[in-house]
């Protein structure tokens, strides 16, 4: 955090300066290790064993909030009895098919009920009820659809059927509470020391730390960045941070939470209103081709009918008439069919994969530069190479501009520029101080950015370019309209563009559109063009217009919320006056649980949020995450819906249950809790069980995307260390904003591995001199930078060495260098589709790598060694001794 | 200048009378140096913004002078950073004042060698037509099992987590009336 969120960092050293004991968990020694009282050097890719480690502390020493817990969380529900564990099945749940490498979630349920999940896989449920029906479908058929995952911002919840069973007293041997305990009773202090590459005494100074100041008077705080995300089960791995922290009762709650450090200044407001392939903005579902022929059952399969996902009807019609204005009605749904239909993962990966096979013909680049910045950066210049036609979008002529003129492919010969057919824009973007906008931070916190000065030559703003890009499709197939009289069949394809709510209105002599009206459409109006103030507002019956329904609000009374600047001094600690969060300006989400069951704070030192009797409604430091005058003895009837079916002391108002889920019965893909596997690509075998990686994972078997073999499978000692990769604070992602600066290039001017004196020693490595890192998929080069940061781990008796890359470089800029994320492969979280970046293998030798086409004989030298083929790495169930 | 005034004017007779001895403050100072005035000081406005960095979400103040932007600085009223900037954020206004940064578009034909110029106009008007092509090419009304499908695969876009919140809406709306799905930024990377 002090290096990749310095200014974030200064608060983390405000709460040391009040004493806070400070913990850093990571492989690297950093300048956050530096401040804290407290560096774990994990082995890479262990954080589960490590967190599953302290929730088996908590567990087995009775150091849970019992109060919280029974009260706040799904402990009490009952499992249904076919459900097995890890435990059983050496690493598998119930359920897995290995055929589909797919889990069917049936055995996870409650006794008693079952429930739809409004996160994760969120159509999970309904594929369940459907294929129950339909038995006869093919397994296959339903593994591609179900590939198509959900994307929500932590909030899950969804339809009960039934009533689940409960023991209030946690003692029945199925109650989610004692299956927890069960579940990670063997992640002993002995095995996280063998694991982790750690020893004990160092877990047991974290775990006494952590719940010491866990409790009515003190909470504990969870930070992350993508070392928790960008790995094969990293959903799994904020999973086990949030089953730990729901025990501590530190979730909903000043000082505590989990709290994702994420890295660009608005990838929180690009989930939120996604340019994402499954959702629409406010976290609604894209449509799925299978179950949602209309809105009514587009609605029933993934909302639940309590809880506050109980009004998706109400958000989705909103949504519909903002984009389709008044031809959006009652009798054509309004507009719903106009939306198009999922089938499977349409995610970057499988872009690319489809960019490679040559069915992809177009592809637009805003800010992004795949040549580099993605995994397996060669398989995505192959791509780009077999594109009809690409729209590049940046500041300056990054590497994915370029390829086609001199990328690596060419130097090797393996491209030649007259032979690619690509037609290449490239369009110059306009700076955040040329453009009005919101960024949303990792807070969920909206901020303008005014203009300050107009953009330069050809330079314009997203908003410009995509604004006039429609305008003029828009144009042409309204001219075709009137002028060929296309096909009533094409008339009707385009009838989406044409009926679309287009007419911004424009400022300068750019035509610029205006980003406040943007904003107001965001925000929503009721059917009187007054600005909405509340996503509570938002009706089903076409009345209300609004894009986005957890950012309505944020122009309420016509008044550009999110430029507010009352100075923080001005104003109390939680400063609610300075921009704005979604939803409704709440600066704590879930925090009604921040007080007793009662409506008391759990103590006076972290009173937040409480219930003042008097005034009959929720009181305190923020906006309440709960109905204002719902009472804490509030009971719901049992035919309550949406928001009146959660009681009073149920603070988890997303969820259909009310309640923080220890155990997700529904909605991952990877099982109902945590386990820990080893990353994709890994030294050393799984301490814990037989299955190795995650059994879920999705593989993307070609020839540009080979994997080392794992674990105890022979020619896994051909790439013995592991790598993570990382930032710098003085670069940023692929360098697009920071390699052509003179003063960032000259404070860090290339690329270099961080690599261990032993590793140093051992592989004849010269600090300052150059080494050459071969994974399956490339060969880079990189100066040697020995350093004691880097520490080797020992794992069942062997050294383990890991080696430190930041990310940064490609051949364009002022500062240059090869690319890590050329050695990544193509692999991901079955959730959420994400690579692993922070845990993977190679080999490293001293020297720079072979030039032109030996480089990439290097690459199949090593390939032959390892005896690697296109099913190494690819499977998917495992016992011990190797694939089975 | 008197010659009282000269006399002490000098930096050896500042260093012995004045308050500082080893010389090393405003005993050395040249007039100059008094002269000189911060560009924040003579910027024509002061313009509130954000970092765009990391999403940390700093505040920035920029500075500009003859509708150029001649400095940025933290924003000390803001609770997220109290004026405090890192590396990047504070190398922001060379970020947005480059000398080389792009400011024409540049065009690459099928199979063509060298960039070209190309007007932004045309460029627009080119890029229209691809995707009007591509779509029309590829559009998919139905699936082999005749589930209603109204869509593109044809084209994918890529971006968004640098951009803003309006930007981010546009072309997520444009997109999906387009039947356009392969539309992923780098939350996925």
């Amino acid at each position: 955090m002090a290096e990749c969120h310095p200014v974030g960092f200064q608060w983390v050293m405000e709460a040391k300066a009040r004493g806070a004991t400070i913990i850093h968990v990571d492989p690297r020694f950093t300048r956050t290790s530096a401040l804290a009282d407290i560096h774990v050097p994990l082995r890479a890719g262990t954080d589960i064993a490590f967190l599953g480690g302290l929730i088996n502390h908590v567990l087995s020493r009775d150091l849970w909030f019992r109060e919280y817990v029974m009260a706040y969380t799904n402990a009490p529900m009952i499992v249904r009895e076919d459900f097995r564990d890890t435990e059983d099945l050496d690493g598998l749940f119930s359920g897995f098919a290995e055929q589909t490498r797919h889990y069917d979630p049936s055995t996870w349920q409650y006794e008693g009920a079952d429930v739809a999940a409004a996160a994760g896989q969120r159509d999970q449920w309904a594929l369940m009820h459907r294929d129950e029906e339909a038995g006869e479908r093919s397994a296959a058929g339903r593994r591609t659809e179900k590939a198509s995952s959900m994307e929500t911002a932590g909030a899950a919840g969804g339809r009960f059927h039934g009533h689940p069973e409960r023991d209030e007293t946690l003692q029945h041997p199925r109650c989610v509470f004692q299956v927890l305990r069960r579940h990670f009773a063997r992640y002993t202090p002995q095995l996280v020391a063998d694991v982790c590459g750690i020893t004990e005494r160092e877990f047991e100074r974290v775990a006494d730390a952590l719940t010491a100041n866990s409790g009515r008077e003190r909470t504990t705080a969870f930070a992350y960045g993508v070392g928790w995300t960008h790995h094969t089960v990293g959903v799994q791995y904020i999973r086990t941070a949030a089953i730990l922290q729901l025990l501590l009762g530190n979730i909903g709650r000043p000082g505590g939470g989990i709290l994702a450090l994420r890295g660009h200044a608005s990838i929180q407001g690009s989930t939120d209103i996604p340019t994402l392939f499954n959702i629409l903005p406010g976290y609604l579902p894209m449509p799925h081709a299978h179950e949602h022929l209309d809105l009514d059952g587009y609605v029933s399969a993934d909302a639940g009918s309590k809880g506050y996902w109980g009004n998706m009807d109400a958000y989705a019609v909103s949504l519909l008439k903002a984009w389709w204005g008044d031809v959006a009605t009652a009798d054509n749904e309004y507009c719903f069919g106009y939306l198009p239909r999922l089938t499977s993962s349409h995610s970057n990966y499988d872009t690319v994969v489809k960019q490679v096979e040559g069915s992809c013909e177009g592809y637009f680049l805003v800010g992004e530069n795949p040549a580099v910045g993605t995994s397996n950066s060669r398989m995505n210049r192959f791509g780009l190479a077999n594109l009809t036609w690409l729209v590049v979008r940046d500041f300056n002529m990054i590497e994915s501009a370029t390829f086609w003129k001199d990328g690596p492919e060419i130097d090797s010969g393996e491209l030649t520029t007259e032979d690619i057919a690509t037609e290449v824009f490239f369009l110059p973007a306009a700076a955040h101080v040329e453009k009005d906008g919101s960024f949303t931070n990792t807070q969920r916190m909206l901020q303008w950015h005014h203009k300050a000065v107009e953009p330069r030559g050809d330079q314009r703003s997203e908003l410009w370019f995509y604004y006039h890009l429609g305008r003029i499709i828009r144009e042409k197939l309204a001219g075709a309209v009137s002028r060929e009289t296309p096909t009533p069949e094409q008339a009707e394809r385009d009838r989406p563009i044409l009926d679309l709510t287009w007419d911004y209105p424009t400022i300068g002599e750019f035509a610029e559109p205006d980003a406040e009206a943007v904003l107001a459409e965001i925000s929503g109006w009721d059917g009187e063009g007054r600005p909405l103030s509340s996503y509570t507002q938002l009706r089903t019956d076409g009345s209300t217009r609004c894009g986005c329904w957890i950012y309505c609000g944020s122009y309420a009374e016509g008044v550009n919320q999110t430029a507010r600047r009352k100075p923080g001094r001005e104003q109390s600690w939680v400063a609610p006056e300075w921009g704005w969060a979604w939803p409704l300006n709440r600066r704590i989400l879930y925090n009604r649980a921040s007080a007793d069951p009662d409506g008391a704070p759990w103590s006076e030192r972290k009173a937040y949020l409480w219930w003042d009797a008097e005034q009959r409604k929720w009181v305190g430091h923020d906006v309440p995450d709960f109905q204002a005058t719902k009472p804490p003895d509030y009971r719901p009837p049992t035919d309550a819906e949406r928001e009146d079916a959660i009681g009073g002391s149920e603070p988890f108002i997303m969820q259909a249950d009310g309640r923080g889920w220890l155990y997700v019965p529904t909605g991952l893909a990877d099982g109902p809790m945590p386990a820990h596997y080893e990353p994709a690509e890994s030294p050393v075998a799984n301490l814990l069980y037989g299955q190795q990686a995650n059994p879920a994972r999705r593989v993307f078997p070609h020839r540009l995307n080979r994997y080392a073999p794992s674990g105890e499978t022979p020619g896994s000692e051909v790439y013995p260390h592991v790598f993570t990769t990382y930032r710098l604070t003085e670069h940023h992602t692929a360098g697009g904003m920071s390699r052509w600066l003179p003063y960032l290039s000259e404070l860090q001017p290339e690329f270099f591995c961080e690599v261990s004196p032993a590793l140093a020693a051992e592989r004849g490595l010269e600090h300052g001199g150059w080494a050459t890192l071969v994974s399956p998929r490339a060969a880079i080069e990189a100066r040697v930078l020995v350093t004691e940061r880097m520490r080797p781990v020992t794992v069942g008796g062997h050294t383990i060495h890991q080696i430190g890359l930041p990310y940064h470089w490609g051949d364009n800029g002022l500062s240059t260098g090869d690319s890590a994320n050329e050695l990544l492969p193509i692999v991901l979280d079955p959730n959420v589709h994400i690579q692993p970046t922070k845990a993977d293998t190679c080999d490293i030798r001293p020297g720079r790598r072979p030039r032109g086409r030996a480089r990439l004989a290097l690459v199949q030298e090593y390939q032959r060694r390892a005896g690697i083929t296109a099913e190494t790495g690819t499977e998917a169930v495992t016992r011990r001794g190797g694939p089975s | 200048m008197g010659v009282r005034a000269w006399i002490e004017g000098w930096p050896a007779v500042r260093q012995i009378a004045g308050r500082d001895p080893l010389g090393r403050g405003a005993a050395a100072k040249s007039d100059r140096s008094r002269m000189l005035r911060a560009r924040t000081e003579d910027a024509d406005r002061m313009v509130r913004s954000v970092c765009p960095y990391c999403a940390v979400g700093c505040g920035q103040q920029v500075y500009v002078s003859g509708e150029r932007v001649v400095q940025i600085e933290g924003d000390p009223d803001s609770p997220v950073s109290r004026g405090r900037l890192c590396p990047k954020g504070a190398a922001s206004h060379q970020l947005v004042t480059a000398s080389d940064r792009q400011t024409a578009v540049r065009y690459r034909r099928p199979h063509g060698t060298e960039w070209e110029d190309l007007d932004l106009d045309t460029a627009m008007d080119m890029i229209a037509d691809r995707v009007i092509e591509t779509r029309r090419r590829t559009w998919e009304d139905t699936d082999e099992n005749g589930r209603v499908l109204r869509r593109t695969l044809g084209f994918a876009s890529l971006g968004g987590a640098t951009l803003d919140n309006e930007e981010n809406y546009l072309m997520k709306k444009l997109y999906t009336a387009l039947g356009a799905v392969e539309i992923e930024n780098q939350a996925r990377i």
